[in-house]
Protein backbone atom coordinates (compact mmCIF):
# COMPACT_ATOMS: atom_id res chain seq x y z
CA UNK A 1 0.00 0.00 0.00
CA UNK A 2 2.87 2.30 0.81
CA UNK A 3 4.18 1.66 -2.70
CA UNK A 4 0.78 2.36 -4.28
CA UNK A 5 0.46 5.60 -2.31
CA UNK A 6 3.87 6.76 -3.40
CA UNK A 7 3.15 5.85 -7.04
CA UNK A 8 -0.20 7.70 -7.05
CA UNK A 9 1.26 10.83 -5.45
CA UNK A 10 4.46 10.98 -7.47
CA UNK A 11 3.20 9.77 -10.87
CA UNK A 12 -0.37 11.07 -10.96
CA UNK A 13 -0.96 13.76 -8.35
CA UNK A 14 2.37 15.53 -8.83
CA UNK A 15 2.01 16.21 -12.60
CA UNK A 16 -1.66 17.16 -12.10
CA UNK A 17 -0.72 19.55 -9.30
CA UNK A 18 1.93 21.16 -11.52
CA UNK A 19 -0.64 21.78 -14.27
CA UNK A 20 -3.40 23.03 -11.97
CA UNK A 21 -1.33 25.02 -9.48
CA UNK A 22 2.20 25.60 -10.78
CA UNK A 23 3.23 24.49 -7.27
CA UNK A 24 5.69 27.25 -6.39
CA UNK A 25 7.47 26.45 -3.11
CA UNK A 26 9.37 28.97 -1.00
CA UNK A 27 11.54 27.41 1.71
CA UNK A 28 11.25 23.75 0.70
CA UNK A 29 14.44 22.98 2.64
CA UNK A 30 12.63 23.86 5.88
CA UNK A 31 10.14 20.98 5.55
CA UNK A 32 10.83 18.34 8.23
CA UNK A 33 11.96 15.02 6.77
CA UNK A 34 11.79 13.03 10.01
CA UNK A 35 9.08 12.60 12.60
CA UNK A 36 7.76 13.24 15.10
CA UNK A 37 7.04 16.64 13.55
CA UNK A 38 3.96 18.82 13.20
CA UNK A 39 3.07 20.81 10.08
CA UNK A 40 0.50 23.56 10.55
CA UNK A 41 -1.21 25.14 7.56
CA UNK A 42 -4.16 27.38 6.66
CA UNK A 43 -7.06 25.69 4.90
CA UNK A 44 -9.19 26.91 2.00
CA UNK A 45 -9.63 23.92 -0.30
CA UNK A 46 -9.24 20.15 -0.72
CA UNK A 47 -6.37 21.10 -3.02
CA UNK A 48 -4.39 22.16 0.11
CA UNK A 49 -3.79 18.57 1.24
CA UNK A 50 -2.93 17.26 -2.21
CA UNK A 51 -0.67 20.24 -2.97
CA UNK A 52 1.30 19.72 0.22
CA UNK A 53 1.70 15.99 -0.42
CA UNK A 54 2.88 16.61 -4.00
CA UNK A 55 5.55 19.17 -3.07
CA UNK A 56 6.98 16.94 -0.34
CA UNK A 57 10.37 15.30 -1.01
CA UNK A 58 9.66 11.71 -2.07
CA UNK A 59 11.95 10.14 0.52
CA UNK A 60 9.94 11.64 3.41
CA UNK A 61 6.53 11.18 1.79
CA UNK A 62 5.69 7.91 3.59
CA UNK A 63 5.84 9.77 6.90
CA UNK A 64 3.47 12.65 6.02
CA UNK A 65 -0.06 12.17 7.33
CA UNK A 66 -2.75 14.84 7.07
CA UNK A 67 -5.16 15.08 9.98
CA UNK A 68 -8.66 15.09 8.51
CA UNK A 69 -12.25 15.10 9.73
CA UNK A 70 -13.48 11.54 10.16
CA UNK A 71 -17.11 12.60 9.61
CA UNK A 72 -16.23 13.81 6.11
CA UNK A 73 -13.34 11.70 4.86
CA UNK A 74 -14.55 8.33 6.15
CA UNK A 75 -18.14 8.87 4.96
CA UNK A 76 -18.42 6.51 2.01
CA UNK A 77 -16.51 3.29 1.34
CA UNK A 78 -14.61 4.65 -1.68
CA UNK A 79 -13.75 7.92 0.02
CA UNK A 80 -12.68 6.03 3.14
CA UNK A 81 -10.39 3.68 1.19
CA UNK A 82 -8.80 6.63 -0.63
CA UNK A 83 -8.42 8.65 2.58
CA UNK A 84 -6.81 5.81 4.49
CA UNK A 85 -4.55 4.37 1.81
CA UNK A 86 -3.62 7.20 -0.54
CA UNK A 87 -3.90 10.32 1.59
CA UNK A 88 -3.02 8.24 4.71
CA UNK A 89 -5.09 10.55 6.91
CA UNK A 90 -5.03 10.64 10.67
CA UNK A 91 -8.77 10.65 11.43
CA UNK A 92 -10.09 13.35 13.76
CA UNK A 93 -13.64 12.63 14.98
CA UNK A 94 -14.44 16.32 15.43
CA UNK A 95 -18.17 15.62 15.97
CA UNK A 96 -17.47 13.40 18.97
CA UNK A 97 -15.49 15.92 21.03
CA UNK A 98 -18.61 16.82 23.00
CA UNK A 99 -19.07 13.20 24.04
CA UNK A 100 -15.80 13.39 25.93
CA UNK A 101 -13.90 11.16 23.51
CA UNK A 102 -10.15 11.75 23.13
CA UNK A 103 -10.33 12.77 19.46
CA UNK A 104 -6.59 13.49 19.25
CA UNK A 105 -5.59 9.93 20.15
CA UNK A 106 -4.90 8.82 16.52
CA UNK A 107 -2.74 11.92 15.94
CA UNK A 108 -0.79 11.22 19.14
CA UNK A 109 -0.24 7.64 18.06
CA UNK A 110 1.03 8.77 14.66
CA UNK A 111 3.48 11.21 16.25
CA UNK A 112 4.63 8.52 18.69
CA UNK A 113 5.29 6.27 15.67
CA UNK A 114 7.53 8.98 14.17
CA UNK A 115 5.12 10.41 11.58
CA UNK A 116 4.91 13.99 10.31
CA UNK A 117 1.34 15.11 11.05
CA UNK A 118 -0.26 17.91 9.02
CA UNK A 119 -2.82 19.93 10.97
CA UNK A 120 -5.27 22.53 9.66
CA UNK A 121 -6.03 24.29 12.97
CA UNK A 122 -8.88 26.32 11.47
CA UNK A 123 -10.76 23.02 11.63
CA UNK A 124 -12.53 23.55 8.30
CA UNK A 125 -12.01 25.21 4.94
CA UNK A 126 -12.15 29.02 5.01
CA UNK A 127 -12.80 31.51 2.20
CA UNK A 128 -9.12 31.61 1.22
CA UNK A 129 -8.73 35.23 2.25
CA UNK A 130 -8.29 35.65 6.02
CA UNK A 131 -7.06 33.20 8.66
CA UNK A 132 -10.04 32.33 10.90
CA UNK A 133 -10.04 31.31 14.58
CA UNK A 134 -7.49 28.59 15.35
CA UNK A 135 -8.50 25.56 17.42
CA UNK A 136 -6.19 24.57 20.26
CA UNK A 137 -5.87 20.84 19.47
CA UNK A 138 -2.53 21.56 17.80
CA UNK A 139 -1.23 23.02 21.08
CA UNK A 140 -2.23 19.84 22.92
CA UNK A 141 -0.28 17.77 20.40
CA UNK A 142 2.76 20.05 20.65
CA UNK A 143 2.59 19.83 24.45
CA UNK A 144 2.45 16.04 24.27
CA UNK A 145 5.55 16.04 22.03
CA UNK A 146 7.60 19.03 23.24
CA UNK A 147 10.61 17.87 21.22
CA UNK A 148 8.74 17.81 17.90
CA UNK A 149 9.33 20.81 15.63
CA UNK A 150 6.20 22.74 14.64
CA UNK A 151 6.55 24.05 11.08
CA UNK A 152 4.09 26.73 9.90
CA UNK A 153 3.08 26.56 6.24
CA UNK A 154 1.03 29.11 4.28
CA UNK A 155 -0.84 27.75 1.25
CA UNK A 156 -1.76 30.56 -1.12
CA UNK A 157 -4.17 30.18 -4.02
CA UNK A 158 -5.76 26.75 -3.51
CA UNK A 159 -9.01 28.52 -2.63
CA UNK A 160 -9.04 29.85 -6.19
CA UNK A 161 -8.34 26.48 -7.80
CA UNK A 162 -11.18 24.73 -5.98
CA UNK A 163 -13.08 26.85 -3.45
CA UNK A 164 -15.40 25.31 -0.90
CA UNK A 165 -18.59 24.24 -2.67
CA UNK A 166 -17.06 24.12 -6.17
CA UNK A 167 -16.71 20.84 -8.06
CA UNK A 168 -14.57 21.73 -11.06
CA UNK A 169 -10.95 22.71 -10.41
CA UNK A 170 -9.62 25.66 -12.45
CA UNK A 171 -5.87 26.08 -13.07
CA UNK A 172 -4.49 28.92 -10.93
CA UNK A 173 -1.02 29.47 -9.52
CA UNK A 174 -0.50 28.39 -5.91
CA UNK A 175 2.42 29.21 -3.66
CA UNK A 176 3.50 27.16 -0.66
CA UNK A 177 5.48 29.20 1.88
CA UNK A 178 7.30 27.17 4.51
CA UNK A 179 8.31 29.00 7.70
CA UNK A 180 10.97 28.33 10.31
CA UNK A 181 10.08 25.58 12.79
CA UNK A 182 9.46 26.40 16.46
CA UNK A 183 8.74 24.30 19.55
CA UNK A 184 6.29 24.06 22.40
CA UNK A 185 7.30 26.64 25.03
CA UNK A 186 5.11 25.52 27.93
CA UNK A 187 2.11 27.85 27.62
CA UNK A 188 -0.93 27.17 25.45
CA UNK A 189 -2.01 30.80 24.93
CA UNK A 190 1.53 31.87 24.05
CA UNK A 191 1.90 28.90 21.67
CA UNK A 192 -1.32 29.72 19.82
CA UNK A 193 -0.39 33.40 19.57
CA UNK A 194 3.05 32.57 18.21
CA UNK A 195 1.54 30.12 15.70
CA UNK A 196 -0.92 32.72 14.43
CA UNK A 197 1.80 35.37 14.20
CA UNK A 198 4.03 33.02 12.21
CA UNK A 199 1.22 32.08 9.81
CA UNK A 200 0.27 35.74 9.31
CA UNK A 201 3.94 36.60 8.65
CA UNK A 202 4.09 33.95 5.91
CA UNK A 203 0.80 35.20 4.47
CA UNK A 204 2.28 38.69 4.20
CA UNK A 205 5.05 37.26 1.98
CA UNK A 206 2.62 35.44 -0.32
CA UNK A 207 1.71 36.92 -3.72
CA UNK A 208 -1.49 38.93 -3.30
CA UNK A 209 -4.53 37.17 -4.72
CA UNK A 210 -7.60 39.29 -4.31
CA UNK A 211 -11.00 38.84 -5.83
CA UNK A 212 -12.34 41.91 -7.60
CA UNK B 1 21.64 7.87 -33.85
CA UNK B 2 20.83 8.00 -37.55
CA UNK B 3 17.54 9.78 -36.76
CA UNK B 4 19.34 12.34 -34.60
CA UNK B 5 22.00 12.86 -37.24
CA UNK B 6 19.38 13.45 -39.93
CA UNK B 7 17.61 16.08 -37.75
CA UNK B 8 20.86 18.05 -37.80
CA UNK B 9 21.77 17.28 -41.42
CA UNK B 10 18.49 18.71 -42.75
CA UNK B 11 18.93 22.02 -40.95
CA UNK B 12 20.07 25.18 -42.68
CA UNK B 13 23.76 25.75 -41.78
CA UNK B 14 23.03 29.31 -40.58
CA UNK B 15 20.64 27.97 -37.92
CA UNK B 16 23.18 25.46 -36.63
CA UNK B 17 25.88 28.13 -36.55
CA UNK B 18 23.46 30.43 -34.73
CA UNK B 19 22.62 27.81 -32.10
CA UNK B 20 26.33 27.09 -31.72
CA UNK B 21 26.94 30.81 -31.22
CA UNK B 22 24.30 30.95 -28.47
CA UNK B 23 25.95 28.01 -26.70
CA UNK B 24 29.27 29.85 -27.01
CA UNK B 25 27.84 33.00 -25.44
CA UNK B 26 26.31 30.95 -22.62
CA UNK B 27 29.61 29.15 -21.96
CA UNK B 28 31.29 32.55 -21.82
CA UNK B 29 28.65 33.66 -19.29
CA UNK B 30 29.43 30.60 -17.15
CA UNK B 31 33.14 31.48 -17.25
CA UNK B 32 32.40 35.10 -16.24
CA UNK B 33 30.13 33.90 -13.41
CA UNK B 34 32.96 31.66 -12.21
CA UNK B 35 35.55 34.43 -12.42
CA UNK B 36 33.48 37.25 -10.87
CA UNK B 37 33.64 36.04 -7.23
CA UNK B 38 37.43 35.99 -7.55
CA UNK B 39 37.69 39.38 -9.25
CA UNK B 40 35.12 41.16 -7.09
CA UNK B 41 34.74 39.13 -3.89
CA UNK B 42 32.24 39.90 -1.16
CA UNK B 43 29.13 40.06 -3.37
CA UNK B 44 26.45 37.39 -3.67
CA UNK B 45 26.44 35.85 -7.13
CA UNK B 46 23.84 33.14 -6.44
CA UNK B 47 21.19 34.91 -8.52
CA UNK B 48 23.56 35.26 -11.49
CA UNK B 49 24.44 31.55 -11.34
CA UNK B 50 20.75 30.60 -11.04
CA UNK B 51 19.90 32.83 -13.99
CA UNK B 52 22.55 31.20 -16.17
CA UNK B 53 21.50 27.69 -15.11
CA UNK B 54 17.92 28.52 -16.09
CA UNK B 55 19.13 29.88 -19.45
CA UNK B 56 20.58 26.45 -20.25
CA UNK B 57 17.18 24.84 -19.69
CA UNK B 58 15.25 27.49 -21.66
CA UNK B 59 17.71 27.39 -24.57
CA UNK B 60 17.71 23.57 -24.63
CA UNK B 61 13.89 23.52 -24.83
CA UNK B 62 13.68 26.22 -27.52
CA UNK B 63 16.58 24.86 -29.58
CA UNK B 64 15.18 21.32 -29.41
CA UNK B 65 11.77 22.53 -30.60
CA UNK B 66 13.30 24.63 -33.40
CA UNK B 67 15.25 21.63 -34.68
CA UNK B 68 12.18 19.37 -34.55
CA UNK B 69 9.98 21.69 -36.62
CA UNK B 70 6.72 23.63 -36.49
CA UNK B 71 4.71 21.01 -34.56
CA UNK B 72 7.17 20.98 -31.69
CA UNK B 73 7.46 24.78 -31.64
CA UNK B 74 3.66 25.19 -31.68
CA UNK B 75 3.24 22.71 -28.81
CA UNK B 76 5.99 24.42 -26.82
CA UNK B 77 4.27 27.79 -27.25
CA UNK B 78 0.91 26.28 -26.27
CA UNK B 79 2.55 25.31 -22.97
CA UNK B 80 4.23 28.72 -22.62
CA UNK B 81 0.92 30.52 -23.30
CA UNK B 82 -0.89 28.29 -20.79
CA UNK B 83 1.60 28.94 -18.00
CA UNK B 84 1.75 32.67 -18.80
CA UNK B 85 -2.06 32.94 -18.80
CA UNK B 86 -2.25 30.95 -15.56
CA UNK B 87 0.23 33.35 -13.97
CA UNK B 88 -1.75 36.33 -15.25
CA UNK B 89 -5.21 35.14 -14.23
CA UNK B 90 -3.95 34.07 -10.79
CA UNK B 91 -2.84 37.62 -10.04
CA UNK B 92 -5.51 39.54 -11.95
CA UNK B 93 -8.44 40.83 -9.95
CA UNK B 94 -11.24 38.64 -11.18
CA UNK B 95 -14.48 37.81 -9.37
CA UNK B 96 -15.40 34.53 -7.66
CA UNK B 97 -18.24 34.15 -10.20
CA UNK B 98 -15.75 34.15 -13.07
CA UNK B 99 -14.27 30.66 -12.57
CA UNK B 100 -16.16 29.37 -15.62
CA UNK B 101 -14.83 32.31 -17.65
CA UNK B 102 -11.32 31.36 -16.58
CA UNK B 103 -11.87 27.90 -18.08
CA UNK B 104 -13.18 29.53 -21.27
CA UNK B 105 -10.05 31.70 -21.40
CA UNK B 106 -7.84 28.59 -21.20
CA UNK B 107 -9.93 27.01 -23.94
CA UNK B 108 -8.98 29.90 -26.24
CA UNK B 109 -5.39 28.63 -26.23
CA UNK B 110 -5.94 25.39 -28.22
CA UNK B 111 -8.42 27.13 -30.54
CA UNK B 112 -6.08 30.03 -31.30
CA UNK B 113 -3.09 27.73 -31.86
CA UNK B 114 -5.15 25.38 -34.03
CA UNK B 115 -5.40 28.20 -36.59
CA UNK B 116 -1.60 28.06 -36.69
CA UNK B 117 -1.75 24.27 -37.12
CA UNK B 118 -4.09 24.54 -40.11
CA UNK B 119 -2.24 27.66 -41.30
CA UNK B 120 -5.23 30.00 -41.62
CA UNK B 121 -3.62 33.33 -40.90
CA UNK B 122 -6.78 35.39 -41.43
CA UNK B 123 -8.63 33.43 -38.75
CA UNK B 124 -5.70 33.62 -36.36
CA UNK B 125 -5.63 37.37 -36.85
CA UNK B 126 -9.25 37.93 -35.80
CA UNK B 127 -10.08 35.08 -33.42
CA UNK B 128 -8.88 36.58 -30.13
CA UNK B 129 -8.95 40.33 -30.92
CA UNK B 130 -12.46 40.23 -32.41
CA UNK B 131 -14.44 37.13 -31.45
CA UNK B 132 -13.07 36.26 -28.03
CA UNK B 133 -13.18 40.00 -27.31
CA UNK B 134 -16.96 39.91 -27.88
CA UNK B 135 -17.74 36.46 -26.49
CA UNK B 136 -16.12 36.65 -23.05
CA UNK B 137 -17.98 39.80 -21.96
CA UNK B 138 -21.17 38.18 -23.29
CA UNK B 139 -20.55 35.02 -21.25
CA UNK B 140 -19.88 37.22 -18.22
CA UNK B 141 -23.16 39.01 -18.81
CA UNK B 142 -24.99 35.67 -18.98
CA UNK B 143 -23.54 34.75 -15.58
CA UNK B 144 -25.25 37.94 -14.44
CA UNK B 145 -22.82 39.58 -12.05
CA UNK B 146 -22.36 43.22 -13.08
CA UNK B 147 -20.18 44.37 -10.18
CA UNK B 148 -16.65 45.25 -11.49
CA UNK B 149 -17.86 43.97 -14.88
CA UNK B 150 -15.93 46.22 -17.25
CA UNK B 151 -12.63 46.02 -15.35
CA UNK B 152 -12.81 42.21 -15.18
CA UNK B 153 -13.70 41.85 -18.87
CA UNK B 154 -10.73 44.08 -19.67
CA UNK B 155 -8.45 41.93 -17.49
CA UNK B 156 -9.46 38.79 -19.37
CA UNK B 157 -8.91 40.43 -22.73
CA UNK B 158 -5.58 41.90 -21.69
CA UNK B 159 -4.40 38.48 -20.48
CA UNK B 160 -5.50 36.69 -23.66
CA UNK B 161 -4.00 39.18 -26.09
CA UNK B 162 -0.63 39.27 -24.31
CA UNK B 163 -0.22 35.63 -23.22
CA UNK B 164 -1.91 33.83 -26.13
CA UNK B 165 -2.33 36.05 -29.19
CA UNK B 166 0.97 37.97 -29.09
CA UNK B 167 3.17 35.05 -28.05
CA UNK B 168 1.46 32.89 -30.68
CA UNK B 169 3.03 35.02 -33.42
CA UNK B 170 6.42 33.56 -32.48
CA UNK B 171 5.07 30.07 -33.23
CA UNK B 172 3.27 31.23 -36.37
CA UNK B 173 6.61 32.23 -37.92
CA UNK B 174 7.36 28.50 -38.25
CA UNK B 175 4.61 28.29 -40.90
CA UNK B 176 6.34 30.76 -43.21
CA UNK B 177 7.05 29.20 -46.64
CA UNK B 178 10.63 27.94 -46.58
CA UNK B 179 11.68 29.27 -50.01
CA UNK B 180 13.45 32.63 -49.92
CA UNK B 181 14.32 32.14 -46.25
CA UNK B 182 18.10 32.08 -45.71
CA UNK B 183 17.88 29.94 -42.53
CA UNK B 184 14.44 28.37 -42.89
CA UNK B 185 11.39 29.22 -40.74
CA UNK B 186 13.27 28.10 -37.62
CA UNK B 187 15.89 30.74 -38.41
CA UNK B 188 13.16 33.42 -38.30
CA UNK B 189 12.03 32.34 -34.82
CA UNK B 190 15.61 31.93 -33.69
CA UNK B 191 16.49 35.47 -34.72
CA UNK B 192 13.37 36.92 -33.04
CA UNK B 193 14.33 35.22 -29.77
CA UNK B 194 18.00 36.20 -30.03
CA UNK B 195 17.27 39.85 -30.87
CA UNK B 196 14.66 40.15 -28.10
CA UNK B 197 16.72 38.50 -25.38
CA UNK B 198 19.94 40.22 -26.49
CA UNK B 199 18.09 43.53 -26.14
CA UNK B 200 17.05 42.58 -22.57
CA UNK B 201 20.57 41.52 -21.63
CA UNK B 202 22.32 44.44 -23.36
CA UNK B 203 20.00 47.01 -21.74
CA UNK B 204 20.75 45.37 -18.40
CA UNK B 205 24.53 45.39 -18.99
CA UNK B 206 24.65 49.00 -20.24
CA UNK B 207 22.52 50.06 -17.29
CA UNK B 208 24.79 48.22 -14.83
CA UNK B 209 27.93 49.63 -16.42
CA UNK B 210 27.02 53.31 -16.74
CA UNK B 211 23.39 53.84 -15.70
CA UNK B 212 22.84 57.26 -14.04
CA UNK B 213 19.58 58.92 -15.10
CA UNK B 214 16.38 57.04 -14.26
CA UNK B 215 14.01 56.68 -17.20
CA UNK B 216 10.67 55.61 -15.62
CA UNK B 217 11.36 55.47 -11.86
CA UNK B 218 7.73 55.00 -10.85
CA UNK B 219 7.38 51.78 -12.86
CA UNK B 220 10.89 50.33 -13.25
CA UNK B 221 13.22 51.95 -10.70
CA UNK B 222 16.30 50.12 -12.05
CA UNK B 223 15.91 51.23 -15.67
CA UNK B 224 18.07 54.11 -16.88
CA UNK B 225 18.42 56.23 -20.02
CA UNK B 226 21.96 54.91 -20.44
CA UNK B 227 20.76 51.29 -20.35
CA UNK B 228 17.90 51.99 -22.76
CA UNK B 229 19.99 53.91 -25.29
CA UNK B 230 23.01 51.60 -25.03
CA UNK B 231 20.80 48.54 -25.48
CA UNK B 232 18.94 50.21 -28.33
CA UNK B 233 22.06 51.07 -30.32
CA UNK B 234 23.86 47.76 -29.72
CA UNK B 235 20.76 45.63 -30.48
CA UNK B 236 20.07 47.70 -33.60
CA UNK B 237 23.62 47.01 -34.75
CA UNK B 238 23.21 43.30 -34.01
CA UNK B 239 19.98 43.22 -36.05
CA UNK B 240 21.51 45.18 -38.91
CA UNK B 241 24.52 42.88 -39.23
CA UNK B 242 22.97 39.47 -38.39
CA UNK B 243 19.49 40.10 -39.84
CA UNK B 244 20.42 39.15 -43.43
CA UNK B 245 21.81 35.81 -42.18
CA UNK B 246 18.50 34.66 -40.68
CA UNK B 247 15.77 36.76 -42.35
CA UNK B 248 14.91 37.74 -45.92
CA UNK B 249 14.98 41.42 -44.87
CA UNK B 250 17.37 44.00 -46.29
CA UNK B 251 17.54 47.74 -46.81
CA UNK B 252 14.58 49.72 -45.49
CA UNK B 253 12.77 46.71 -43.94
CA UNK B 254 15.86 45.66 -42.03
CA UNK B 255 16.51 49.25 -40.91
CA UNK B 256 12.95 49.56 -39.60
CA UNK B 257 13.32 46.29 -37.71
CA UNK B 258 16.67 47.38 -36.26
CA UNK B 259 15.22 50.67 -35.04
CA UNK B 260 11.86 49.49 -33.70
CA UNK B 261 12.41 45.98 -32.27
CA UNK B 262 14.61 47.20 -29.36
CA UNK B 263 12.02 49.89 -28.55
CA UNK B 264 9.24 47.28 -28.61
CA UNK B 265 11.24 45.05 -26.26
CA UNK B 266 11.71 47.93 -23.85
CA UNK B 267 8.02 48.82 -24.12
CA UNK B 268 6.95 45.23 -23.37
CA UNK B 269 9.19 45.08 -20.33
CA UNK B 270 7.96 48.41 -18.93
CA UNK B 271 4.28 47.73 -19.71
CA UNK B 272 4.29 44.35 -17.97
CA UNK B 273 6.13 45.96 -15.04
CA UNK B 274 3.31 48.50 -14.75
CA UNK B 275 0.76 45.66 -14.69
CA UNK B 276 2.71 43.81 -11.98
CA UNK B 277 3.11 47.02 -9.98
CA UNK B 278 -0.64 47.62 -10.17
CA UNK B 279 -1.28 44.09 -8.87
CA UNK B 280 1.40 44.46 -6.20
CA UNK B 281 3.97 41.81 -7.15
CA UNK B 282 7.54 41.95 -8.42
CA UNK B 283 7.61 38.52 -10.11
CA UNK B 284 4.69 36.76 -11.75
CA UNK B 285 5.71 33.40 -10.19
CA UNK B 286 8.84 31.49 -9.12
CA UNK B 287 8.79 29.02 -12.02
CA UNK B 288 12.19 29.90 -13.52
CA UNK B 289 14.90 30.12 -10.83
CA UNK B 290 16.67 33.50 -10.95
CA UNK B 291 14.23 34.98 -13.48
CA UNK B 292 10.76 34.79 -11.87
CA UNK B 293 7.78 33.60 -13.87
CA UNK B 294 7.26 33.04 -17.60
CA UNK B 295 5.58 36.44 -17.87
CA UNK B 296 8.71 38.05 -16.42
CA UNK B 297 10.92 36.36 -19.00
CA UNK B 298 8.56 36.75 -21.98
CA UNK B 299 7.39 40.33 -21.30
CA UNK B 300 9.47 41.88 -24.08
CA UNK B 301 8.67 39.01 -26.48
CA UNK B 302 4.97 39.86 -26.07
CA UNK B 303 5.66 43.18 -27.83
CA UNK B 304 8.44 42.16 -30.23
CA UNK B 305 6.81 38.99 -31.68
CA UNK B 306 3.87 40.70 -33.47
CA UNK B 307 6.03 43.62 -34.62
CA UNK B 308 8.69 41.30 -36.07
CA UNK B 309 6.01 39.17 -37.77
CA UNK B 310 4.28 42.14 -39.39
CA UNK B 311 7.50 43.82 -40.54
CA UNK B 312 8.47 40.50 -42.18
CA UNK B 313 5.09 40.23 -43.89
CA UNK B 314 5.10 43.82 -45.09
CA UNK B 315 8.59 43.74 -46.54
CA UNK B 316 9.25 40.12 -47.46
CA UNK B 317 6.77 37.30 -46.79
CA UNK B 318 3.95 38.41 -49.06
CA UNK B 319 2.60 34.86 -49.33
CA UNK B 320 0.82 35.10 -45.98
Amino acid sequence: MRFLRRAVIVLIARPLARVFTGADVVGREKLPLKGPAILVANHASHVDTILLLTIYPTRALDRVRPAAAADYFLKSAVMSWFSRNILAIVPVARDRAQAGEDILAPAREALAAGDIVLIFPEGTRGDGQELTRLKTGVAKLAAAFPGAPVTPVWLQGAGRVLPKGAHVPVPMNCTVLVGDPFRWGGDRMAFMEELRARLEALKALAPPQRWA
Amino acid sequence: MVAIASVFADQPPALLWGLGGVLGVLTLAVAVAQALPRLKPGKDYTNLRERIRSWWVMIALLAGALLLGWVAVTLLFVVISFIALREFLSLAHIRPEDRLIVLLAYLCIPVSYSFIAINRYGMYLVFIPVYVFMFIPFAMAVIGQTRAYLATAASFHWGLVTCVYSLGYAAYLMRAPAHDLPAGPAGLVFFLLVATEANDVLQYCWGKAMGRRKIIPKVSPNKTWEGFLGGWISTAALIWFLGPVFTPLSGLGLAILAVFLPVAGFAGDVTMSAVKRDIGVKDSSALIPGHGGILDRADSLIFTAPLYFHILIFFALRDF
